[in-house]
């Protein structure tokens, strides 16, 4: 079976959320592309966008819509050749519309599984729920007469469970998106001792298609990505926890304190927690339960994120994407309260946010901006110019930041020699294009 | 003519510009480049005539009826004849000839000459297929996603192939940098809050790339997309009195040349624009002339091709060597003849059916002294000013020559 014939029936599990969506994107606008070129006319290529809530995929349908117009008007040049041969399509307007038509038009948004039966490929984006991803694809499977292949964008749930569990024998590999999918050109690649050699072709060569960064992980629990910002997300909130002991404040002021130090002192695209936020305090939560079982040497759990979630708090993204409050709360894209899990209410960050910037110490002369330092060339001397008078400074935030730079670097190690990755570099490259960083985790800024 | 007015060219470039935020329509523009002329005078009620030059507001605005925003600027103009004139980027040139011409049959003693467009109102890729119809629709489909970026790569191709890549950049790249470093001298221009330290560096880092763009051209070799409008008051002299003015804050207009090429045909030879050679023969000639007693020249660079290509259809570099003429600084505002002093359709801004308009005005600031930071020596051998608008690929064009007072 060629390329082309793969991709000619596809499915998406829970294609209306967050990741899914994204994920269906993605792959009907390179079936439709299959399709619009002359050696395939007259196939018929389908994407089952399946999940069970009608809403959702009747709002997939409007993100579809818009998000493959922004598409089509980013390569007019190329869809005027491809439609040349179409007289009636003549202005750039004439010919976007026609490909966000043929790209919604491979569409087939579904609440019944049974449209997957008929598959050759499956993607899965359901929730992190080992039970549910192994009973799902274990039902189609079953169904299922096309050898289909599955891809599952699990972050933190081994593939060799799923294989053996939902009996893929050597059809299913991790194929683990980024959020948001769309954007992020970050693919971590998953296989089991089975998987197939050209399942694993296939996976690149359509990675490829898609301008994906794939970076291979070792099937461990939470993979290099997660394996990572968990643990790190971990040791903010211990942080956090800590430095409200030592210095008598309210939780939520070392929340702010900590959050402000992982993003401007660490040089990070934002704080870690509005990272958590951003990702969900549920998902975390749940991702760090499937994890733990698989770690033997250190205890993935947070108390603080169970009572964020007893207290309703939960973060993550609105469909318009818009982030939801969380650990803070935001207008417009900016913070402008914490919140305070005694009161169980948000503080407004101007009532507490000089004695906290006091108490912080002066960011050094030399300090850059993460915005400012992402595609600058001097960029490895402007970090270490500012890293190295943080070490020497003897402010609080400069040694918090320095200590959470080097647990950071030894969350990466361990990653290594617990052969999750197989060398640094596969740490650094998912922490620099799947989580923005500036600068890889493993790194000799803070030693 | 006296009286000019230009508004702010809106655009990228703009520090104000936010494309995702409401802006300023047609109406704004009307008023605020109308009122900017009708202030310089005593009474609106003296104007006799309004000409309106204006491109594609039925597309870009929705917007047809034009004459009617006259008496929107101010209620004098109600009840007085107004028109609108089209033709695509030279319809501001055509709009001064309406106004010339009524002033010579003595129809009128004072018309209000406008152009105007607000081109911000969709997305490039989408206000590619409006300014397109500036060509042969006929063309269209074969045409290029970004049509008129795509026939003057073809011409910058030629060019190249007749030239050699490397002489016609450096040429083309010159002509940039003086677009860029004129527009910093006027407060109007899209490119003035430009700060950039080396243009030249900026000019090589970007490469024609087929792919996204265009084959022979960068975006840095293009005009911009700009909201504006400008407006100036063509009088005759019983005009000037009425209207109070001093003969010496205005220019007089020595002559014009307005000519067409037919538009169903490609041009004969993708190096030489002919029909801008014939406009500004026939206004030298019209005026009297030779381009050696020119001070100064406005030419339509909505390419900086179509810059360097000017400079050879105007006889002041040999044929092929326009490149090396510009290169060497002779267009520079210092160089042997200054050219397009407050950056030009790629520094000041290119909002389309305005631009004819907005190259009068900046010859008339330039030769009455009101140009300000932009301004530049007009000597007494040399009194007068020139404009060359065009519109589409070298199909409609207008050349009027000016005389400092």
């Amino acid at each position: 079976m060629t390329y082309e014939d793969r991709l000619q029936n596809v499915s998406v599990l829970g294609a209306a959320g967050k990741m899914g969506s994204g994920i269906l994107l993605l792959t009907a606008v390179e079936m439709a592309d299959l399709s619009l070129k002359p050696e395939n006319k007259g196939k018929s290529f389908v994407l089952n966008a399946i999940d069970v809530s009608p809403e959702g995929l009747a709002g997939l349908m409007k993100y579809l819509r818009n998000q493959v117009r922004k598409i089509a008007e980013k390569k007019t040049v190329w869809l005027r050749k491809i439609y040349a041969d179409r007289d009636d399509l003549i202005e750039n307007y004439d010919i976007i519309d026609e490909y966000v038509f043929d790209v919604l038009n491979v569409v087939r948004p579904v609440t019944s599984m049974a449209a997957a039966y008929q598959s050759t490929l499956v993607f899965e984006a359901v929730s992190e729920n080992r039970a549910l991803k192994v009973k799902l694809l274990g039902d189609i499977d079953k169904n299922n007469d096309n050898d289909a292949w599955y891809f599952t964008n699990t972050s933190s749930v081994p593939i060799n469970l799923i294989e053996s569990e939902a009996k893929l024998d050597g059809r299913v590999l991790g194929f683990h998106f980024y959020n948001p999918p769309a954007v992020q050109r970050l693919v971590e690649l998953i296989v089991t001792d089975k998987t197939k050699d050209e399942v694993q072709n296939f996976a690149k060569e359509y990675a490829k298609n898609l301008r994906k960064i794939i970076v291979p992980s070792n099937d461990f629990a939470g993979f290099i990505g997660n394996g990572h910002f968990m643990r790190d997300a971990l040791h903010g909130i211990n942080e956090a926890k800590t430095l409200a002991e030592e210095k008598n404040i309210p939780l939520y002021q070392a929340v702010y304190i900590i959050n402000k130090i992982t993003q401007d002192y660490l040089v990070r695209p934002m704080g870690i927690f509005q990272l958590i936020d951003y990702v969900g305090i549920d998902v975390v939560q749940f991702i760090l339960n499937v994890m733990n079982p698989f770690v033997t040497d250190e205890e993935l759990h947070s108390d603080v994120l169970d009572k964020m979630m007893l207290q309703g708090v939960k973060g993550g993204q609105m469909s318009s994407g818009a982030q939801k409050d969380g650990f803070m709360k935001y207008k417009s894209g900016r913070i402008v309260a914490i919140w305070d899990m005694h009161k169980q209410t948000y503080v407004d960050i101007e009532k507490f946010k000089d004695e906290c910037d006091d108490m912080m110490g002066e960011l050094p002369s030399s300090a850059v901006s993460w915005k400012s330092i992402l595609k600058n060339n001097k960029k490895e001397d402007l970090l270490s110019a500012f890293f190295s008078d943080l070490k020497k400074s003897n402010d609080l935030a400069a040694s918090i930041a320095v200590n959470y730079g080097r647990r950071s670097k030894t969350i990466g190690e361990k990653l290594v020699s617990d052969n999750v990755a197989s060398e640094t570099d596969h740490v650094n490259t998912v922490m620099l294009t799947g989580f923005f960083h500036a600068y890889g985790p493993v790194n000799n800024f803070f030693d | 003519m006296t009286a000019g007015f230009n508004t702010v060219s809106m655009g990228t470039g703009r520090k104000e510009f936010n494309p995702k935020k409401a802006r300023p329509g047609l109406e704004h523009y009307f008023k605020e480049a109308g009122q900017g002329s009708i202030k310089q005078i005593n009474d609106a009620e003296n104007v006799d005539e309004i000409s309106i030059g204006n491109f594609m507001a039925a597309r870009f605005n929705k917007q047809a009826n034009l004459p009617g925003f006259a008496a929107y600027i101010d209620d004098k103009l109600q009840w007085k004849p107004s028109i609108s004139v089209e033709g695509a980027c030279g319809s501001g040139g055509l709009s001064l000839m309406y106004g010339i011409r009524s002033v010579l049959a003595e129809t009128a003693d004072v018309v209000l000459s406008m152009g105007i467009e607000v081109q911000n109102t969709v997305k490039a890729i989408y206000g590619a297929d409006i300014l397109a119809g500036a060509g042969w629709f006929q063309k269209r489909k074969n045409g290029h996603a970004y049509f008129f970026p795509g026939q003057f790569s073809d011409r910058a191709g030629a060019y190249y192939e007749k030239v050699g890549m490397d002489k016609a950049r450096a040429g083309m790249k010159q002509w940039f940098i003086n677009s860029i470093e004129n527009a910093r001298l006027d407060p109007t221009a899209q490119e003035y809050q430009n700060q950039v330290p080396d243009l030249g560096a900026l000019y090589d880092k970007f490469k024609p790339n087929g792919a996204a763009f265009v084959d022979n051209l960068t975006v840095l070799d293009c005009s911009k997309v700009s909201d504006g409008a400008s407006s100036i008051l063509i009088c005759s002299e019983e005009g000037l009195e009425k209207l109070g003015i001093n003969k010496s804050d205005a220019v007089e207009v020595m002559g014009f040349g307005h000519v067409v090429r037919n538009i169903t045909n490609d041009p004969e030879d993708l190096t030489e624009l002919q029909t801008i050679k014939k406009a500004a023969h026939k206004a030298l000639e019209d005026a009297g002339i030779t381009i050696n007693q020119v001070g100064t020249i406005e030419t339509h660079d909505c390419f900086s091709i179509a810059g360097v290509l000017a400079t050879e259809a105007l006889g002041l570099a040999p044929d092929g060597g326009g490149a090396d003429y510009v290169a060497a600084g002779n267009t520079a505002r210092n160089g042997a003849m200054p050219m397009n002093t407050t950056g030009g359709l790629i520094g000041w801004g290119h909002p389309t059916g305005g631009t004819g308009v907005h190259q009068a005005v900046t010859i008339w600031q330039q030769l009455t002294g009101k140009a300000g930071k932009a301004q530049i020596k007009i000597s007494d051998d040399r009194p007068y000013g020139m404009t060359i608008n065009m519109g589409g690929d070298d199909v409609t064009v207008v050349s009027i020559v000016y005389k400092k007072p």
